[in-house]
């Protein structure tokens, strides 16, 4: 099976983020890049994937040259090779869906995994909006993928609010990964050594005619509002009486 | 500007209430640059949910329904908002941002080729200009977005739109035709997590224990507590992938965000990510061995305790509090 996987570098998500002085984005000095955890999930179901069906396993991000580093990382852990679609930082997920969308057909990938979300902008939609794009079934939210006998087709397991739901999805198909899909592995030093020498096609973002002209457009960031914690009670008796008679809650 | 329309969210039939905070958002959007504010209800023998609607204070409930829509599927659900979109001519589709808006609003703008702006929690007035709020980094920025094109599309944060009222004069309920194409997917099973407790996202009181509550069998104690309070269970990702608890419960930046009157979390250590579902809780109340867990910073009672010795004393607390 030939599987496409998009992944996209945040900034390290167990680090709180600063907001620039003049609000027009966050501070990255300093801050180190990494995949998008959930993109690691899917980079990790194309790898397991491939170890049960064979295939191949292609990596694809969108973004600027420094990209690089990450779709190395996931080159490390595993993928066969690589398509960075060289653009700016300033595409929204409309834009990066179209431009996902003609790689997509380039490759002739008969399944492509991304993750629900990315972790800084938070929007959980590039998926769903490619499936809609290329006018394919789409299971968001994955926590379980199980192909049929003929591989035609694949019961999806998702994680929904209320519990678990299974849909069937006929191949070619967008997947996004949730959290419980499974533990994406580490990269080996071999597989760091042999990633360097994998391939990665450049393909400028102009070259495949796609109005990528942003249609959400971040204007600026500002801090929310600031929340006083840092209370303390000393025990149970404290705290049960200033639930009580102070924040009044019981 | 045009008017306006927002997609119920029912589960087989039964309403959600995180609705009404998408028809609060919409009326916002209405109250700053005009238009009225219809609602879409999609469904098989769903006359029920569209009464309820009716009541909530917008022009007019669209009622599409056909055995195709009886469960629901992004393909079909966003192929027949499209369809009502363009032959009505709407401006604007709202939704609630549950794993069901999550799930069809971005297939609709992709749909639609229409911008959308996910988990908003403020709608504003520029100029002549739509300003857009929206929590990104996990809420440790509020980014102002603008959109251009249309229609414009919208996932509601549920905690940060007072629900529009329920029960009020009923306004008409129409037919609306609508077409179902399943493109290739198909509903197979649903395993609900079974519950009598209030929903997390409507309760007043939740109890969310992590990591430090170490075994399945110790949520036992989590519940004892939960039912003096009339409380929601939550949990953080470890408890969740330690199987402990349903995935359902995760509260956090990449599971239910959440602001009760109270929130009470035993052994979470406070990660950015558990924050970012919790933080605008009212009062929020931490019980932690670790003094320096940083959940102490955003707590307005901290108990550096062991939540074994710490909870049932609470549970005790509670008992005689009630037969005073
Ligand atoms: C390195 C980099 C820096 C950026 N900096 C900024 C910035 O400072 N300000 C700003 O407003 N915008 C910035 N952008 C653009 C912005 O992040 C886009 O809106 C984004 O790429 C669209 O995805 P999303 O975050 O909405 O994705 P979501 O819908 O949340 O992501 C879901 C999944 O879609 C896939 N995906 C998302 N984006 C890409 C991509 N670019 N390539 C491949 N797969 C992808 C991944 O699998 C991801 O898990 C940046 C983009 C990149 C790549
Ligand atoms: C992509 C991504 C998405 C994520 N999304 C979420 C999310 O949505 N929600 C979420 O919660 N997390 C999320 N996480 C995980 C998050 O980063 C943390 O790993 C997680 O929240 C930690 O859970 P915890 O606090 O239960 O466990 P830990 O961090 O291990 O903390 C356990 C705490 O229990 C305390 N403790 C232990 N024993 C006792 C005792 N007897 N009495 C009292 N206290 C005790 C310890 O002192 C410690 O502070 C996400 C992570 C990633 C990478």
């Amino acid at each position: 099976m030939k599987i496409l996987v998009a992944i996209k570098p945040v900034p390290n998500p167990d680090e709180k983020v600063k907001i620039k002085g003049d609000g027009s984005g966050i501070v990255l000095d300093n801050i180190k890049m990494v995949v998008n955890p959930f993109c690691e999930i899917a980079v990790e179901e194309a790898l397991r994937i491939r170890e049960k069906l064979t295939g191949e396993v292609v990596v694809v991000t969108v973004g600027p040259k420094e990209s690089e580093q990450q779709v190395r990382s996931a080159l490390a852990m595993g993928a066969d090779r690589a398509v960075l679609v060289e653009a700016g930082t300033d595409l929204d997920s409309l834009a990066v869906a179209k431009v996902l969308a003609k790689v997509v057909a380039d490759e002739k990938a008969e399944l492509v995994l991304m993750g629900k979300q990315s972790v800084d902008d938070d929007n959980n939609q590039v998926g769903q909006i490619l499936a809609a794009v290329l006018g394919w079934p789409q299971a968001s939210f994955a926590s379980k993928i199980e192909f049929a006998a003929d591989n035609k087709k694949a019961n999806v397991t998702r994680e929904v609010d209320g519990g678990l739901e299974t849909i069937e999805v006929a191949l070619p198909a967008v997947v996004t990964a949730d959290l419980r899909l499974n533990e994406p592995r580490y990269a080996s030093l071999p597989g760091i050594m042999k990633a360097k020498k994998k391939e990665m096609k450049v393909v400028p973002v102009a070259s495949l005619g796609v109005d990528t002209t942003p249609r959400v457009k971040v204007l600026s960031l500002a801090p929310p509002p600031l929340r006083a914690g840092g209370g303390r009670v000393a025990d149970v008796a404290e705290l049960m009486s200033k639930l009580k008679s102070e924040a009044k809650v019981l | 500007m045009a008017d306006i329309l927002v997609v119920v969210e029912h589960q087989d039939g039964v309403f959600k209430k995180n609705t009404l905070s998408a028809v609060s958002a919409a009326k916002a959007l209405a109250g700053l640059f005009g238009g009225e504010v219809d609602a879409l209800v999609l469904g098989d023998g769903v006359a029920a949910v569209a009464d309820v609607m009716a009541g909530t204070g917008v022009r007019k409930v669209l009622l599409g329904e056909g055995a195709a829509f009886a469960k629901y599927l992004a393909a079909t659900y966003a192929g027949a908002v499209a369809q009502v979109v363009k032959a009505k001519g709407y401006g604007a589709v709202f939704a609630p941002a549950s794993t069901f808006g999550k799930d069809f609003m971005p297939r609709l703008s992709g749909l639609l080729d229409a911008p959308l702006a996910s988990d908003i929690v403020g709608l504003e007035k520029d100029g002549d200009a739509l300003r857009v709020k929206r929590p990104m980094y996990a809420g440790n920025a509020i980014g102002t977005v603008e959109l251009v094109g249309s229609p414009l599309l919208f996932t509601v944060r549920q905690t940060a739109f007072n629900p529009a009222a329920m029960g009020g004069e009923k306004t008409p309920v129409e037919k609306a035709t609508v077409t179902a194409e399943a493109g290739g997917t198909a509903f197979v099973s649903r395993q609900e997590t079974k519950s009598e407790r209030p929903e997390l996202t409507e309760a007043r009181v939740i109890v969310s224990a992590g990591r430090g509550i170490k075994a399945q069998e110790n949520f036992k104690l989590v519940e004892e507590l939960a039912d003096q309070l009339n409380a929601a269970i939550g949990a953080s990702r470890a408890a969740v992938d330690a199987g402990w608890a349903p995935n359902d419960w995760q509260v956090g930046q990449t599971g239910k965000i959440v602001a009760p009157v109270l929130y009470i979390a035993l052994g979470i250590s406070g990660a950015i990510q558990h924050l970012a579902g919790m933080k605008d809780s009212k009062v929020i109340v931490a019980i932690n061995k670790d003094e320096e867990a940083p959940i102490f910073q955003v707590a307005d009672y901290g108990l550096v305790a062991d939540l074994f010795k710490a909870v049932p004393e609470m549970i005790a607390e509670l008992k005689k509090l009630k037969s005073a």
